[in-house]
């Protein structure tokens, strides 16, 4: 077995999350630069690992820049929601005028039937 | 503070807007942290965060809190930063692909200095900014951030093969430029 084809392995194992198999075992056992470099990945993960607690300080004005957007968006949003409320009274309105109009017509058309044979 | 967060997220997502206010105030930070570290720089890191918490916003509602807070603004977040990048880099026509060589174009390191874990920190921090974008992204959301292979090829847009070769590579690269073989040492110094 060449150390080549270790290196994904050596990695996957140092993070825990792959066992190596008998023969990979026994190579790593032997070869120092195989050792090495699994020595190595663990470094770099553990090291990475305690990066997860850090908190950059972002650069002032940053915190007030994304309030800022929010309440615009919100404001955005609940301005879009009343013209959206708007236009459906309008159209309900105007759905509502229309549908009068055309009972009226129907009804005057019928009075004027009536009134036609009745004459 | 995380029973605080899930507070103000419970209130939030009733609409609360002052919950919501304060939940990005005690988030921020880390968001931004994470937003840093995705990007490499700190204004493209501005943008992402502001997207992230636009979207956190109008997605509040969706967030069930089966999962934290945290956990979730960090795939908003990765998911912001990878459209960000994406449009810039196709703005500029300048997309690395995952075997590109990089310029190394930082100071040799000292071997002597190599067990000082203050001094690994510090050089994995310029290492992580100088992989390409693809590459960082994934091991920063996986080795630093502990996401699952699933989330991270989910809010890239990838396939968890392709999470899994780039997390090989990304820490190939970074174990190769903190750790230089010395025959390459030798080479550079000539």
């Amino acid at each position: 077995m060449q150390c080549d084809e270790l290196t994904e392995e050596l990695a996957a194992a140092a993070d825990g999350t792959v066992l190596l198999g008998r023969q990979e075992r026994r190579h790593v056992e032997r070869c120092l630069r195989c050792q090495a470099e699994m020595v190595q990945y663990r470094r770099v993960l553990r090291a990475m690992r305690t990066m997860r607690t850090d908190v950059l300080e972002p650069a002032p004005g940053m915190l007030a820049g994304i309030l800022a957007g929010i309440e615009e968006a919100g404001e955005r949003r609940a301005i879009r929601s009343m013209i959206s409320g708007h236009r459906a009274a309008y159209l309900g309105g105007l759905a509502a005028a229309t549908a009068a109009g055309a009972a009226g017509a129907i009804v005057f058309a019928n009075r004027a039937r009536k009134l036609r044979t009745a004459s | 503070m995380p029973q605080d967060v899930a507070e103000l997220v419970t209130a939030a997502r009733d609409g609360d807007r002052a919950a919501f206010d304060e939940l990005v105030r005690a988030t921020h930070g880390e968001t931004y942290t994470l937003a840093l570290r995705l990007t490499g720089n700190e204004e493209d890191a501005r943008d992402v965060v502001q997207e992230a918490y636009f979207r956190a916003y109008r997605g509040l509602k969706s967030f069930r809190g089966d999962a934290q807070f945290s956990t979730w603004m960090y795939r908003i977040t990765a998911n912001c930063a990878a459209t960000h990048l994406g449009k810039r880099s196709k703005h500029r026509h300048e997309e690395l692909s995952d075997s590109d060589p990089i310029a190394d174009e930082r100071p040799s390191v000292d071997p002597q200095a190599q067990t000082d874990a203050t001094e690994l920190r510090e050089r994995l921090t310029v290492a992580l900014e100088g992989l390409p974008p693809k590459l960082r992204h994934v091991v920063v959301l996986r080795d630093i951030y502990d996401l699952p292979h699933e989330a991270i090829a989910a809010e890239l847009g990838i396939s968890e093969t392709a999470a899994k070769v780039r997390l090989h590579r990304a820490r190939k690269k970074l174990r190769e430029d903190l750790f230089p073989r010395r025959d390459e040492e030798a080479a550079d110094a000539v």
